[in-house]
């Protein structure tokens, strides 16, 4: 990859979203830190009820917040991010516990960052011209598609791949996400969000792979309430003024 | 006076000392029983003073007056439940934040002693 950033310098903390990962949490963390060592790796271990935090734990090459009740991949991450925004970091980086994000990618995501393009950079499933790589099922993708054309009316940007859990965010986005990430389904309305408050959005072509080990969390029942409860967050979310607004509103 | 006007004024009134007694007791805070005590008001009201009913039933265009009288009971107890709803999200809200605070704290505290 021709890369003229140098990427060493930079203080990029990997936050790790994980609830009952303990078949794939090492090989994710091994992964990323092969990477790059630089990066700090914090595992958000979400109340799992397996052993993840412990297995994580003993490789000793991530920091373990563990979460003591179940919060859901949006209270998980939004931790991460109040980690980040703590601990000063320049860059987080999102990158799912399941394994299905490919570490050696994080690099692309923050090249935008870096160069100063974006504030936030999504890593995208559906840019690739020559398809490859784990693309969901039929479903899901229409489901992506739909969300697709909401963003398209609602911020007027294509979001190819608005679910995507791969992302990048700069400190600006850090402070603003660490407070105010959304609960649960959270990735399309921080889409919304982010660009209703003025944030630069990018998308990256990048590959996925299919979980190996446990099931995705959102099963065939509950992705009717799952598409309703998304459409709705993401209206509201467009519909309320930015926080800069309401915060000179009082 | 009707028979189901006694009912209704002694079934009010010990609805209202019911409310008022668990305040008292300090199982129900003050801002929570506001709109119970709005309703049970509203409710021993029409009891006492029937006409004030059968006016508004008039008026709204309900034939059986004491309709009205259940219309109103709806009407309060969506509006408690919906309070409720509010306070639930406010809750959980809350409740995330603790626990996203004790897991950073912990965090803090196991790095500080290593």
């Amino acid at each position: 990859m021709q890369c003229a950033i140098e990427f060493e310098n930079l203080n990029v903390c990997v936050i790790v979203p994980a609830y009952n990962e303990e078949e794939n949490i090492v090989s994710v963390l091994q992964d990323i830190h092969n990477a790059n060592e630089n990066y700090t790796i914090v595992v958000i271990d979400d109340g799992s009820v397996d052993s993840t935090a412990k297995i994580a734990a003993k490789e000793k090459i991530a920091k373990i917040i563990s979460l003591p009740c179940n919060l859901g991949i949006g209270g998980a991450v939004e931790t991460g991010f109040k980690y980040a925004y703590e601990n000063n970091f320049d860059i987080a980086i999102q990158f799912d516990g399941d394994g299905q994000h490919i570490a050696a990618e994080i690099e692309k995501l923050l090249e935008p960052i870096v160069k100063n393009e974006a504030d936030a950079v999504i890593g995208s499933r559906f840019l690739h011209k020559n398809q490859q790589g784990f693309r969901s099922t039929f479903m899901r993708r229409i489901g992506i598609k739909i969300f697709e054309i909401i963003c398209r009316i609602f911020i007027g940007q294509r979001i190819s791949d608005c679910t995507s859990g791969f992302r990048a965010y700069n400190k600006k986005a850090i402070e603003m996400l660490a407070n105010n990430y959304p609960t649960d389904f959270p990735e399309p309305e921080t889409v919304i969000l982010l660009k209703k408050n003025y944030f630069r959005i990018m998308e990256i072509a990048v590959e996925m792979r299919e979980r190996i080990y446990g099931s995705s969390s959102i099963g065939n029942l509950k992705s009717i309430y799952y598409m309703v409860k998304v459409i709705l967050s993401m209206s509201m979310a467009k519909s309320r003024l930015s926080l800069k607004t309401r915060r000179e509103n009082g | 006076m009707d028979k189901i006007q006694i009912y209704s004024i002694v079934g009010s009134l010990l609805f209202l000392f019911f409310i008022l007694s668990l305040i008292k007791k300090r199982k129900l805070k003050e801002e929570y029983s506001i709109l119970w005590l709005f309703v049970v008001s509203i409710l021993l009201m029409f009891s006492v003073f029937r006409p004030i009913l059968e006016i508004f039933a008039d008026l709204v265009g309900i034939y059986y007056a004491p309709t009205a009288l259940l219309l109103f009971l709806i009407i309060g107890v969506v509006a408690i439940l919906i309070h409720y709803s509010v306070i639930i999200s406010k809750l959980s809200e809350q409740n995330k934040v603790l626990i996203q605070e004790i897991a950073l704290l912990k965090h803090k505290l196991s790095e500080q002693k290593k």
